[in-house]
């Protein structure tokens, strides 16, 4: 389908394909196996100018938006979702800055971001605190002209790789969500520390650990926004990276139709290719439409962002949900196209149907997005 | 440092493929490439850019579709582009091809390093890098794997041979060819992509670059093609069957005159 | 300058030559040809494809130069370390028929320090004369001396023919040679005639990878050079009794002088890495899942005497270095035996190796396209049948 992507797109989207094609299909498995974070694929993607591509020209980056953010994340996702979320991933802990961020940390933090010279990382959830987003124990102390961090952020999308963190910590008890307050920490702070590695179903090339404050002291000057507007700088945030989400669950499974699509043009069977079949081709038909429905809704909501569109938070969960939803769906058809081999870690899709379950779990589950959309709807029925 | 790299335009040959029924070469929808041999020179250049400063020049002689892999080169890294195009110089062999590139070379004037890639993929024919050299009678090193060394005067290269490398040192100016051993060419970046599009490469003609006519062209080329046929394809032979042991005696025994 | 046109009232809009241009430059307008100059390299393809005379080829003929005063067939030998190259050996069995058509010469041209000894091998392989350039400056092969050398020997003695082994040292040579003597240089022949009317050497190389074959003639210069693969042509036959008159030649010692340095020579360590060289080579691709799969082959290409070759993807994924890979950015050979190990047969590998005399191919995917080109293919797993492949030709050769 023609998404009439401008000229500007079109080069981004083919370049990253170029690179997912040339650089990280021949090392996904490779990656998968290891847990190893691919360091020179993100040099690459750096030099390639691709983690500039939403950072405005004055600070280094090519001026575009969110759907240029999506095109890229798509198409490193259909040759890896993993390697995908290092660079996706940085766009969630850069977005605080981007939204929110003061001028003088624009100046100081975008221009590495841009350049990939420096990955960023988005620490929200901690152990008792997931769904409920509300609960986060860490704290974060005034002292003089510094802030004291206290307590251990859960699961976090590039800890230990990336020098930039985007944190929520509470800086007033008493004022429950609204005592929360977005903070800049970069790695190398005293009192700041990883915890070990988790082992993962999928993404297994994304780095996952705890972010661990200890008495860790930042400037004060690091504080995003205004006290108490930490909570306000979370939802802003991940409803503007929501349609990333959509679109790396749109890439995975894109990656594993094409598989799937290639495999049975080729695989005989009673002595003709299984695509001949009509279960095949009706299987084939609906991963088809299905994909090409969540590309579209993740596209227009990307688009509704970068048009400057104030409240999202509704689209931006209905992309997310319908395209994870997808991926899973369409992922698991295709190991059941490739049957035996699809099971076999010898072709790549059960590697996509493992990595696909994540889009449905994290930046929401997608039970939190029903809760999410639903609210919306109601609300706005109200309204009128 | 003034660097000039030499490209060709070559037709993709991941896309070529005959026709089983006439034999012939299918070109539709091949795709123009940079020869893969030249990508590694262009990379090379830009390291050497990276590391003593200066700029690339990229060179190639082609239609004027050509111009579409000097914008490549653009964004690959290259600053400056020249395309040397004309219809004299339609049917040229490698000596016409080496002489006008040379004369090309000496317009631009100002030059410490030649590079190119060690051979075309459509000609194979690697006698257009020695052969510029020889018109411009400046020191070669063929077959380059590593620039060990490189300053204004001198460069310590690693030249590949059959059984190994030799490691020479030469002057400069000089011109070396490149094997693809010598790096792993980048991607392009979005602005380097950008600078390429709006890039305008210089054109220049027989005239501009003040070349003789006779040595252009067909009539500058002392080789002539007489004959253009497809080879006999090579056909599958036999396809063996049965249990390892049994496959692996009998292919022995099949194979038994030649291994002795 | 040269041009091409098309007869229009003879060409008949048959297509034929649409089918023959090399380079796509043809199309039908109106049901006839129309060349795309912008694409037309005025090869001729098309001119020999049409059989209605319709296609026009004209170039300025110039003066026909009086070439009569070239004459003999020249071979260029290669020597490493005062050692003869087999190459030389080579074209000089195909020299000898071009000689003996021609009713000239055979000619052996050597360049090195202290060879005197190593004529009667050069004599032995059917030269009739042999030009010696013995110098310290020549031990090993460097581009200014060899040239200087070789362009002043052929102004002086005018061959008709110069031959050379399309090796590294060749290739960088002749190439230089020919600029500076103004003479056509064809690369990579692996055919050679004589048209003997016009006393012209015909020279058929492949072209694009190997998918067409183009014969190639020098009407108007001389000498004709070419370099020739190896392994393409037969070895000449040993004769002990033939005796050549050794011309020993000096030139002033500024002849000699070199702008490169030779610092040093450096052999790879261990095994047989001159895949060029071998008759018979191992080869593995991604199939073989990683380094362990290539010390399996090596067992393989020790009993076999072979060589290790490999397909670029598993040279990129860094389980056997780059001076192993064949095809095309790697090496073209074309060994006796080649044997190959879960190699999927990518055009760019057959562009490599699809002369080799035997092909065996070894794949678990029987619709790989290797077997396509294979003499003998296997489906099965790679891990088991190079095993018992290596214990069969260890028990037939005894080792």
């Amino acid at each position: 389908m023609d998404y009439l992507i401008t000229e500007q797109q079109t080069m981004i989207r083919d370049l990253a394909r170029k690179i997912a094609d040339e650089k990280i299909k021949p090392v996904a498995a490779h990656y998968d196996e290891t847990e190893e974070f691919a360091w020179p694929i993100m040099k690459i993607l750096a030099d390639s100018d691709l983690f500039g591509v939403y950072i405005p020209e004055k600070y280094g980056g090519l001026g575009g938006g969110i759907l240029d953010m999506c095109l890229v994340t798509e198409e490193l996702s259909r040759a890896c979702g993993g390697i995908a979320l290092g660079y996706a991933g940085t766009g969630l802990g850069t977005l605080p800055i981007l939204l929110h961020g003061s001028e003088e940390q624009k100046q100081k933090y975008l221009p590495d971001i841009a350049k990939g010279k420096r990955l960023a990382a988005f620490c929200l959830t901690e152990a008792e605190a997931g769904s409920d987003a509300g609960s986060i124990k860490t704290t974060a102390r005034k002292e003089g002209d510094k802030y004291i961090l206290n307590g251990t952020k859960q699961w976090i999308t590039n800890a230990g790789e990336a020098e930039i963190y985007t944190v929520v910590a509470i800086t007033d008890k008493a004022k429950g969500i609204r005592g929360a307050s977005a903070f800049i920490v970069e790695k190398g702070t005293p009192g700041m520390e990883f915890g070990k590695k988790e082992k993962k179903m999928g993404i297994r090339a994304s780095a996952t650990r705890e972010v661990i404050f200890n008495n860790c002291e930042i400037p004060a000057a690091n504080l995003i926004s205004k006290e108490g507007m930490g909570f306000i700088v979370a939802l802003k945030t991940l409803d503007t990276s929501r349609p990333g989400v959509a679109a790396q669950a749109v890439g995975i499974a894109q990656g594993a139709l094409d598989c799937a699509l290639e495999y049975s043009r080729t695989r005989v069977q009673f002595g003709q290719p299984i695509s001949s079949f009509q279960a095949i081709q009706h299987m084939l038909a609906d991963m088809g439409t299905q994909l090409e429905a969540a590309r579209a809704l993740t596209y227009a909501t990307a688009r509704m962002s970068d048009s400057g569109a104030k409240a999202m938070s509704k689209d931006s969960a209905m992309a997310k949900l319908f395209a994870s939803d997808m991926a899973m769906k369409v992922t698991t058809d295709a190991v059941q196209i490739l049957a035996g081999y699809g099971y076999m870690r010898d072709y790549p899709v059960e590697k996509y149907m493992r990595d696909a379950k994540i889009t449905q779990i994290y930046e929401g589950t997608n039970q939190i997005q029903r809760n999410v959309i639903a609210a919306n709807m109601i609300k706005e029925k109200i309204k009128k | 440092m003034n660097i000039i790299v030499c490209i060709k335009q070559v037709p993709n040959t991941t896309d070529v493929r005959i026709d089983p029924v006439t034999n012939t070469l299918i070109r539709d929808g091949v795709e123009s490439v940079i020869n893969p041999f030249d990508a590694y020179a262009i990379e090379e250049a830009v390291r050497i850019k990276e590391r003593c400063g200066g700029k690339v020049t990229a060179l190639t002689m082609g239609p004027p579709q050509a111009e579409n892999a000097l914008r490549e080169a653009i964004s690959l890294g290259c600053d400056e582009a020249i395309l040397v195009s004309d219809r004299k110089f339609a049917g040229s062999d490698t000596w016409a091809t080496s002489y006008t590139l040379s004369a090309a070379i000496r317009k631009i004037g100002d030059f410490d390093i030649i590079l190119c890639g060690k051979q075309a993929s459509d000609g194979d024919t690697a006698q257009v890098g020695p052969g510029i050299s020889a018109h411009l009678d400046i020191p070669q090193v063929t077959y380059v794997k590593k620039i060990e060394e490189i300053s204004d005067k001198l460069a310590k290269v690693e030249r590949m041979t059959e059984e190994g490398y030799d490691i020479v040192q030469t002057p400069l100016p000089c011109l070396l060819t490149v094997v693809k051993e010598i790096n792993t060419p980048r991607m392009p970046s979005l602005k380097g992509m950008m600078r390429a599009k709006s890039a305008k490469p210089l054109k220049w003609t027989a005239d501009d670059i003040e070349a003789a006519p006779a040595a252009l062209g067909l009539d500058g080329s002392p080789t002539r093609v007489v004959k253009i046929f497809t080879p006999q394809q090579r056909k599958g032979g036999e396809m063996m069957s049965g249990s390892t042991e049994d496959v692996a005696r009998e292919l022995t025994e099949l194979l038994k005159d030649m291994v002795i | 300058m040269a041009s091409i046109t098309i007869l229009l009232e003879k060409c008949t809009g048959c297509t034929l030559c649409i089918k023959a241009c090399p380079f796509g430059a043809i199309h039908m307008a109106n049901r006839k040809a129309v060349i795309d100059m912008a694409k037309c390299t005025l090869c001729g393809a098309c001119v020999t494809a049409c059989k209605f005379g319709a296609i026009e080829l004209k170039q300025d003929a110039g003066a026909k130069k009086d070439l009569s005063s070239y004459k003999d067939v020249w071979v260029f030998c290669e020597q490493k370390k005062g050692f003869i190259q087999s190459i030389s050996f080579e074209l000089l069995g195909e020299g000898r028929k071009l000689a003996d058509k021609l009713g000239v010469k055979l000619c052996a041209v050597i360049l090195g320090d202290g060879l005197e000894s190593k004529m009667d091998e050069l004599s032995w392989h059917g030269a009739d004369k042999i030009y010696l350039v013995d110098h310290p400056a020549l031990k090993s092969y460097q581009d200014d001396p060899y040239t200087e050398v070789l362009v002043k020997l052929a102004q002086e003695y005018q061959p008709e023919i110069i031959l050379c082994g399309a090796t590294t040292i060749g290739r960088s040579l002749v190439s230089r040679v020919a600029i500076k003597i103004n003479a056509g240089l064809t690369a990579d022949c692996t055919e050679l005639d004589i048209d003997l009317k016009e006393r012209l050497l015909l020279q058929t190389r492949p072209a694009f990878g190997g998918n067409i074959m183009a014969t190639i003639i020098t009407p108007n210069h001389r000498p004709q050079m070419a370099t020739v693969r190896h392994k393409v042509m037969k070895e000449a036959a040993l004769n002990k009794a033939h005796k050549a008159e050794v011309i020993s030649k000096r030139y002033p010692e500024e002849v000699f002088t070199s702008r490169t340095r030779l610092l040093d020579i450096v052999a790879e360590i261990g095994e047989t890495v001159n895949l060029s060289e071998a008759d018979i080579i191992v080869a593995g691709g991604r199939g073989l899942g990683g380094k362990q799969g290539f010390a399996i082959l090596g067992e393989l290409a020790k009993v076999l005497g072979g060589a290790v070759g490999a397909a670029r993807s598993a040279v990129d994924a860094d389980w056997i270095p780059y001076s192993h890979q064949v095809g095309q950015t790697g090496k073209t050979v074309c060994p006796k035996l080649y044997i190959a190990c879960g190699i999927s047969g990518q055009i760019q590998h057959l562009i490599g190796m699809q002369s080799s005399k035997v092909i065996v191919a070894i794949n678990k995917d029987p619709e790989a396209p290797i077997f396509k080109v294979a003499t003998y293919g296997i489906v099965g797993d790679v891990f088991d049948i190079v095993p018992a492949l290596t214990r069969e030709f260890g028990r037939l050769l005894k080792k």
